[in-house]
């Protein structure tokens, strides 16, 4: 009866906890392994405890190029998605004009197409224009895949935004520029960001679309890929491992931003938390 | 803001033949009016009758269909909103929500490259009893306080026609009625063209110094608070402002100097000036203050008119006491009476007389078809005080 009224209470931690854990143990594994000195090429037992993979990450030469170029990919492909992204989410919130619901359309097709007939398809492309493959193909092809994200999300935060904000604005003696930069950007950003975030994360680890564009160029998903076949260095774990602690160190410093802001922004002594400041 | 400040346009604020369509509705129509430079001007209208699209078109944030809006001789019609002389407190507030209540206020002066802002802001901010409240957020303050940065914001740029679209609508009496004082107090100090819109009828009786009764994009009339009051133009000014007893009568022209009216079968006069029609159908006004209770015909002073009927409802308000008269036809009219002690109050259910000075009475024109607006809805007259 007691474990019954105890478990009641509880559940709801449980299962979130439950979850946590199924979400957080690959990680976990990847990060354990990254401190691994494997005993053979195949394995991928825990051995012995070492830092010289951490010291040496470049070790197997390949690999770091390939992660200095799915870096450089995913720059390039996350500032030119980011761009038109955003254009065109203010041109489909802002502007009624033909052909308007259509492109809300191609928008979610894009993103509803599997990534084998994107990859496919844009390999005809290529192939059929003459292009060769290699980086920039590349880079075109996550473009393509990236810019419907970010319109989706820039669209949505967007849409929230009370067209009367610029009004005022433009009411205390703002010109549609002022405007722009000083209200507009500032309460569209956070979405910008969050597009431009997944847009990067997105173009990093594709494999299936870079598979079919890239000719020789080998991206870090790649190389992970052929190397599979022939056992994995524990070298990718330390990048893994990396790349997890940047993104959190991402998400803990914009949270913390966010709470420094609402906390300054509170005489002492005079705080309410009645709402949040609907800004981030 | 290049140039403004050395060729602001001045003077009265002209409204000519404005019009603004939303497809096949109408929310403006052929406005035209002119309010003087430096008075205080209350728009009043029931809602969705066009108040805050007027406001709209003045500070151009919206494009008339057509007509003109001109300050002095200038038209500023076609000027982009940053470039007219006008400010306006938005009904919904529209702070910036990522800056601070200090920087929302200080946002004007600043784009019009006035510094140093923060001895102006922080009277402002004091102004409006929010000392303190600079580092801020909107989200942090209640609906009050934030209606009362949205008014400060536009009132720090002493722009030359302030547009206030109820800014007070939020505020608990003693507050409004000082917000109130504050306000008209720097209207006749600074000499800003107040416009300002409001639901509160005392509020723009007491304030303006012109008051005009919107509805259905028109202007139904316009004028003195007090001469509005006293003899409004038409049947819904009459109950838009306080309420009147309107009785549906036929009028029999004009001898020596009185309309001859007939309601009901009992025979009234109205002095020609107060008489709006002196043929055909008519509405007879009276305000509720004006009529009198006593309890029997002969109680009824020399000169004076009067209706009788039965006592239906009696309110004590304190100051005053409300009553309900259902006469003979079944209108029932109220009546306020004043506590002033001197009188016994009648019992409901009894018999009375309601008596007037005809000299209170007015006399509206009225569509034939039009039946005694009081007797439809006894106790809720549109737009009745608060
Ligand atoms: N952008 C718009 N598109 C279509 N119709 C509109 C638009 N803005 C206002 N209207 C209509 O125009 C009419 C007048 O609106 P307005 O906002 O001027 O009313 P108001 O007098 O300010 O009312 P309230 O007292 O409720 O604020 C309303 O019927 C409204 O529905
Ligand atoms: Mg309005």
């Amino acid at each position: 009866m007691r474990l019954w009224r105890w478990l009641a209470d509880r559940w709801v931690m449980i299962v979130a906890l439950l979850v946590l854990g199924y979400l957080a143990l690959p990680i976990l594994v990847v990060a354990a392994l990254s401190f691994n000195r494997p005993s053979s090429r195949l394995s991928y037992d825990f051995n012995e405890f070492t830092v010289d993979n951490w010291r040496r990450p470049c070790a197997t030469s390949d690999m770091c190029d390939a992660v200095v170029r799915s870096v450089q990919i995913g720059f390039l492909a996350t500032v030119v998605a980011t761009v038109l992204g955003t254009l065109m989410a203010f041109a489909l919130v802002r502007h009624r004009f033909r052909g308007r619901s259509a492109i809300n359309v191609l928008v979610f097709l894009s993103m509803a197409t599997p990534e084998l007939v994107m990859g496919t398809s844009l390999l005809a492309l290529f192939v059929s224009a003459g292009v060769p493959q290699g980086f920039w193909t590349v880079v075109i092809s996550h473009v393509v895949f990236c810019v419907s994200f970010v319109v989706v999300t820039v669209k949505a935060r967007l849409a929230g935004m009370d067209r009367r904000l610029e009004e005022a604005a433009m009411d205390l003696y703002a010109s549609e520029w002022q405007t722009f930069r000083r209200i507009t950007l500032p309460l569209v950003l956070p979405g910008i960001v969050a597009a431009a975030l997944l847009a990067f994360s997105l173009s990093f680890d594709d494999f299936i679309v870079t598979n079919f564009n890239a000719g020789t160029t080998v991206t870090f998903p790649m190389y992970v890929w052929g190397a599979a076949q022939r056992g994995i260095p524990p070298q990718v774990n330390v990048i893994g491992t990396a790349m997890f602690a940047v993104a959190l160190l991402l998400v803990g410093l914009s949270s913390l931003r966010g709470r420094r802001a609402r906390r300054t922004a509170a005489p002492v002594g005079q705080v309410e938390f009645g709402r949040d400041a609907g800004t981030r | 803001m290049t140039g403004m400040a050395r060729d602001t346009p001045t003077g009265d604020l002209r409204l000519a033949n404005l019009t603004r369509r939303f497809g096949t509705l109408t929310a403006v129509d052929d406005l035209s009016l002119t309010i003087a430079q430096g008075s205080f001007f209350a728009l009043l209208g029931a809602s969705g009758c066009g108040k805050t699209t007027t406001l709209r078109m003045i500070a151009g944030l919206d494009e008339p269909t057509s007509g003109q809006v001109l300050l002095g001789d200038r038209d500023i019609g076609r000027l982009r909103p940053y470039q007219r002389p006008v400010n306006t407190v938005f009904q919904s507030y529209a702070l910036f929500p990522h800056l601070t209540v200090f920087e929302n206020v200080a946002f004007g002066l600043r784009r019009r490259g006035i510094r140093p802002v923060d001895a102006e802001v922080n009277r402002m901010l004091s102004l409006v009893q929010l000392d303190g409240y600079g580092p801020r957020r909107p989200a942090q303050l209640s609906g009050g306080q934030q209606q009362r940065v949205a008014l400060i914001r536009a009132l720090v740029n002493r722009p030359q026609v302030l547009l206030l679209d109820e800014p007070l609508g939020a505020l608990d009496l003693t507050l409004r009625r000082q917000m109130q004082i504050e306000l008209k107090r720097i209207q006749t100090e600074v000499g800003i063209t107040f416009v300002h819109v409001t639901h509160d009828q005392e509020e723009a009786m007491t304030m303006a110094d012109t008051v005009a009764v919107m509805n259905a994009g028109g202007i139904e009339q316009l004028g003195a608070p007090a001469d509005i009051y006293e003899f409004p133009a038409t049947a819904f000014v009459a109950n838009f402002l306080g309420r009147s007893n309107l009785l549906a009568a036929e009028a029999g022209g004009t001898s020596g100097g009185d309309v001859a009216v007939t309601a009901h079968g009992t025979r009234f006069s109205v002095p020609a000036g107060r008489s709006r029609a002196d043929h055909g159908p008519v509405h007879l006004g009276v305000r509720p203050e004006k009529l009198n209770l006593v309890g029997s015909a002969d109680q009824v002073p020399v000169g004076h008119q009067h209706v009788t009927g039965v006592v239906t409802d009696a309110s004590y308000l304190g100051v005053s006491t409300q009553y309900l008269l259902r006469t003979g036809w079944g209108t029932e009219l109220s009546v306020f009476a004043a506590n002033t002690g001197t009188s016994a109050r009648v019992a409901v259910g009894s018999e009375a007389v309601a008596y007037w000075d005809p000299r209170h009475a007015f006399l509206l024109p009225r569509d034939a078809v039009d039946t005694d607006p009081t007797a439809s809805a006894p106790n809720e007259p549109v737009g009745a005080s608060s």
